[in-house]
């Protein structure tokens, strides 16, 4: 089981605390309806999809209730970083830095 | 005293004899011993029928490793343990025991005759076998197999004991308490850190146990132990947990761990408080982990390897030394590796005469030789065995030199004790997703990278030595200690005296096996797979070692391959002609040992499986003969029969009631959420397809909810309490996606909007009353509120009191008729229910569960999402176009409602159905087909959501999705049901009071 450290709680807590909740930084866009089919195609269906560093978001939902995202490693399942929503994705640097 | 059984040594407790049965025969053990210890003791060797060709088995090991002798054990109803190993049950008075796979009995066995077709039974058999004709699968090949496969017999009765489970939290776990275990523990807890040392042996020591002649720092190894064990026990920051396996580790430094309280103890069934536990699981997290897990040593593989009799050499040596019992009068020793000397040694210093010691290599060390010379045993080199005979016991051997069938020799012996080598058990280490290595010098592999905060100390790291594991084991549980945040603490170093007498010259060869003739050389000796075996799966194209054991099934018995996998793969890189390293390894994966079913369910059981919800009249409903159903998490009451009532006439019944009277029923399960802020009507504007804004404060609205992909997700009624205060309700099992959804939306995509959302589910306690005399029930009992029908008009919500307590009073309706919802707070539900059925008397008011709520809305057309939605549909679909805020911007889903599949005319719609035949109720989920006809595949144009019987209509009624239905009002369409097909007409899905005049009287 993992250990997830909430960016709000500051806490690392048990995974049975959290639920998924999809790939991160995808924004939904301003006003759908002036976009084209194929637009929001992409927006509502097509992910990365990625073996390996993803970001995704989580829901503290047995917690403090709040979304965040997070820097996961998706093959060895590790986190390696989590950072409030709204903010920005960090640089391969960042992650590298808090890999190492 | 048995002839077996030494003279002195060993550390059972000869002053406590014990009595127990093996097959029904009686026998004495001592306290102390194991189930297989006790039987050596007694003589008896033959313990076991192998899996598949039903071959005589003894006792192998004298450990965790047991691959043969796995027996039943019988602690009384609904307390049978199939598989267990002899070798780590521990005796205890009364204990029963018995034999698998053998009928009628151990001795006489029908089963194996299958051993007489087994020249035709080779590897592969069942999958190429029973392929044809392919209806004999089912009804001849499946039914015989079935009665043959299968290891042992479980019981029929529900588990009887208790488990239990636990968290633990500690800075250093130690898995494993020998001496590199010990060293680890003694280090590790100097300096205060918390430390949990865990063993699944009886008590702590390991290979100490093993070894009595060994002296650490000057004290015998015993007295050690002893001091040691005194030591670490005193300490309050050490827990010491014996009969105890680490069966699992996972991510992070989780390790699953089972801790056996009570099967030494003999049955729990005469305990008369019931409450002694079994088993405990521990889940433990580990700030640092220390692997101490030792090695297994391996067999060698030659034919007739398997003989009872034919054992692990270090068995010999436990049983000796541990137990006090000799396997045999005269074992012999086949050997590639100098440990097997130490058991020859200790058992002729025993007084047992050692037949000979045959060991595959050419050369060995000068001191072997001396010792051996000395205490008069004959050493045969650079030979192996050729064959062995004996039908129920080993009795003799044929040996010859290695790589030739001639200058054969007899050797008589009782017993054969074996030794191929030793694996470290990197089982944990490996299921930590570390990766290995290979060593050439020991024939195995070993830990390399590791990817959790932990380290291999001791025999599973490879150094085998009781010194180094002593030493190693030291510095390891200092720097664990040190990483988990102590202070560094003094460093140890040990010294050890008459420890092994390993040398330095390497195993030379492993997985090399010997047969002449058609003699089977066993690899797995649990699923009886041979080294014959694994060489067809390589020549019938099987080159994956993963597909090697599937195919073969080595290593996949409930040992796990834990005597065999090395071996097998030795075998397979041989026949592959690719080195071992190039082969690769099968995955090791959880759990390491059997792990009963009981302490994984632990306490979730019976009433505490699942959480159940209850609402505040779910005892009131109880006493009052309520049938409930589970909705989600929920208990529902279903429906309420009267003496001699079914189901049909109580509904019935109720539905009556609520059309002509009052019905009442209890809506408490209904998901709320209260959206408060200066934003909340947009926000609620964004979420909702309908419009907000213009929502007066009393006002109510039934709000649709979509994804974005524009299908309905969920639905329910709002309520306008002020400008800046709604009351938003969803459906019962929808309420936590629905505020997740909410939070989600508030939190990421819009952050700007100044709303607020609580849920109050379980704040609110809501009784729904519906019937044309509602209003004359609850008047005379609310304050307050002004109850006339323009002031207070259906879709609206008023706060007052009632009965004296506060209240939302909703005027909505599921049922059609005059309906108010009483929503007061939780702790008064119960109360306030129980006054209106009592002040509801004199309008003969009838309390209805959720089997009339659905009766009642059908009739009304009214959708269930979940019911007539199953994620595909849209608003259009359900003939719900009016719900759609046509003048917003934007809402959730809005964009895809124009996509054009979203437009098409012939998407599934709503519609209602009167069958032909008024008494058919039509199945829900039955298939619709536009004619009726028997050409497969026929077209299904839909299928049933909803059917009931319709006490009011006097009329089946149904809801149903059907192609382009609202334009083929009136059509006649055929249901498929196993009775045959059944005509209906499409018609409009509100079949009562259309024009909705019931609601606003």
């Amino acid at each position: 089981m993992l250990l997830i450290d909430c960016p709000y709680c500051k806490e690392m807590r048990p995974e049975v605390e959290f639920s998924h909740a999809g790939e991160a930084h995808i924004d939904r866009p301003a006003d759908p309806s002036s976009l084209s089919d194929e637009e929001w195609e992409s927006f509502l269906f097509l992910r990365s999809n990625r073996a390996g560093i993803c970001f995704e978001r989580w829901y503290h939902i047995h917690g403090c209730g709040r979304y965040f995202n997070a820097v996961r490693n998706n093959v060895s399942e590790k986190f390696i970083l989590t950072y409030p929503a709204g903010q920005k994705r960090p640089s391969d640097a960042q992650i590298k830095g808090a890999l190492s | 005293m048995s002839e077996f059984r030494t003279a002195k040594g060993g550390r059972i407790c000869r002053k406590t004899p014990l009595n127990f049965s093996f097959d029904g025969q009686s026998y004495a053990g001592l306290q102390g011993d194991s189930l297989a210890s006790a039987l050596l003791a007694n003589g008896v060797h033959f313990v076991a029928r192998s899996y598949k060709y039903h071959r005589p088995r003894g006792i192998m090991s004298a450990g965790t490793e047991e691959a043969s002798a796995l027996v039943g054990i019988d602690r009384g109803k609904g307390r049978f343990d199939t598989s267990t190993r002899a070798t780590t049950q521990e005796l205890f008075d009364g204990l029963k025991a018995q034999s698998q796979h053998c009928w009628p009995s151990l001795k006489f066995d029908v089963g194996a005759l299958t051993a007489l077709g087994s020249p035709v039974m080779s590897t592969g058999f069942y999958y190429k076998t029973f392929m044809w004709p392919k209806a004999f699968w089912e009804w001849v090949y499946e039914p015989i197999l079935r009665n043959l496969a299968g290891l042992g017999r479980a019981p029929k009765e529900m588990d009887p004991d208790n488990y239990s489970s636990i968290h633990a939290h500690c800075d250093v776990l130690i898995i494993g308490a020998g001496p590199a275990g010990l060293a680890a523990a003694l280090a590790a807890s100097q300096s205060g850190s918390k430390v949990i040392l865990v063993d699944e042996n009886n008590e702590i020591g390991g290979d100490l146990l093993n070894c009595p002649i060994a002296q650490i720092d000057g004290t015998n190894s015993w007295d050690w132990l002893a001091e040691t064990e005194k030591q670490l026990a005193s300490l309050p920051n050490v827990t010491i947990l014996t009969r105890t396996t680490a069966f699992g580790y996972y991510d992070q430094n989780f390790i699953g761990v089972v801790q056996k309280l009570s099967d030494h103890l003999g049955s729990l069934e005469n305990k008369p408080d019931n409450k002694t536990l079994r088993e405990r699981l521990w889940k433990v997290r580990a700030k640092r982990v220390v692997l101490a897990t030792g090695s297994i040593e391996r067999p060698l593989v030659f034919a007739g390897n398997d003989r009872p009799g034919i054992m692990l050499a270090t068995a010999a040596k436990t049983f000796l030394n541990r137990y006090g019992v000799k396997v045999g009068n005269r074992p012999l020793v086949i050997t590639n590796h100098d440990s097997a000397y130490e058991s020859a040694f200790d058992l002729a210093e025993a007084g047992v005469e050692v037949a000979a010691i045959i060991d595959r290599r050419a050369k060995i060390s000068s001191k072997l030789v001396e010792q051996a010379g000395k205490m008069g045993i004959e050493i045969l080199l650079g030979h192996t065995i050729v064959q062995t005979s004996g039908k129920h016991r080993v009795c003799s051997v044929r040996a010859a030199p290695v790589g030739e069938n001639a200058s054969i020799r007899k050797i008589k012996c009782d017993a054969v004790l074996m030794c191929g080598g030793w694996t470290p058990s990197v089982h944990l280490f490996s299921q930590s997703r570390g990766t290995l290595t290979w060593r050439d010098d020991i024939g195995a592999y070993v830990p390399n990278n590791y990817t959790q905060d932990a380290t291999s100390v001791g025999a599973c790291n490879g150094d085998f030595l009781m010194s180094q594991s002593l030493n190693k084991g030291a510095v390891a549980g200092l720097e664990a200690a040190v990483s988990a945040g102590a202070k560094a603490p003094k460093s140890t170093s040990y010294k050890v005296v008459n420890e092994a007498l390993t040398s330095d010259i390497p195993v030379e060869e492993i997985g090399i096996f010997s047969t002449i003739g058609e003699g089977k050389a066993f690899v797995d000796f649990q699923h009886d797979v041979t080294a014959k075996d694994i060489g067809q799966a390589v020549r019938e194209g099987f080159h994956s070692i993963e597909h090697i054991k599937r195919f073969t099934t080595t290593g996949m018995a409930t040992d796990q391959g834990k005597t065999s996998n090395l071996n097998g793969l030795a075998i397979a890189s041989a026949a592959l002609e690719r080195p071992i390293t190039e082969v690769g390894l099968t995955t090791f994966r959880p759990p390491y040992t059997p792990t009963s079913f009981g302490v994984l369910a632990g306490y979730s059981r019976g009433d505490l499986f699942d959480v159940t919800r209850k609402s505040p009249t779910e005892k009131w409903a109880e006493q009052n003969g309520a049938v409930f159903e589970p909705v989600g998490l929920w208990r529902r009451a279903r429906y309420f029969p009267k003496t001699g009532e079914n189901m049909h006439e109580a509904v019935a019944r109720e539905c009556k009631a609520t059309r002509t009277s009052i019905g009442i029923s209890d809506a408490s399960t209904l998901g709320k959420i209260e959206v408060v802020g200066p934003d909340a009507a947009e926000f609620l504007n964004r979420i909702y397809t309908n419009p907000w804004s213009k929502l007066g404060v009393g006002r109510c609205r039934y709000g649709l909810m979509l994804g974005e992909d524009g299908y309905i997700f969920d639905d329910g009624v709002v309520g306008r309490l002020s400008e800046d205060r709604f009351h938003v309700t969803t459906t019962t099992s929808g309420a936590p996606r629905v505020f997740a959804r909410m939070e989600d939306y508030r939190q990421t995509e819009w952050p700007e909007l100044k709303v607020w959302l609580t849920s109050i589910t379980e704040q609110w306690a809501v009784i729904a009353l519906n019937g044309p005399n509602v209003r004359k029930l609850i008047e005379p009992f609310v304050e307050g509120i002004d109850f006339s029908k323009d002031t207070f008009p259906h879709m609206a919500i008023r706060e007052g009191m009632i009965f004296g307590v506060p209240t939302r009073l909703f005027r909505v309706s599921f049922t059609g008729e005059l309906g108010f919802e009483v929503n007061v707070p939780s702790a008064y539900g119960l109360g306030v229910w129980q006054r209106l059925m009592e002040a509801g008397k004199k309008f003969d008011i009838v309390p209805y569960g959720t089997e009339s709520l659905h009766m009642l809305r059908a009739e009304k057309g009214y959708i269930i999402v979940g019911q007539e939605t199953d994620g595909t549909q849209t608003p259009d679909d359900m003939g719900m176009n009016w719900a759609i805020g046509k003048k917003k911007q934007d809402f959730i889903g809005k964009r895809s409602l124009v996509r054009s599949d979203m437009l098409a005319p012939n998407r599934k719609q709503l519609v209602g159905l009167m069958t032909n035949d008024a008494n058919i109720v039509l199945d829900e989920g039955a298939q619709i087909m536009g004619e009726k006809s028997n050409v497969i595949p026929a077209k299904m144009i839909g299928h049933i959501t909803s059917s009931y019987w319709s006490e009011t209509l006097q009329h089946s009624i149904a809801l149903a999705i059907i192609d382009g239905g609202r334009a083929r009002m009136g059509e006649e369409i055929y249901i498929s049901m196993p009775g045959g097909f059944y005509p209906a007409r499409i018609v409009d899905p509100v079949f009562y009071d259309p024009e909705g005049e019931r609601l606003n009287v």
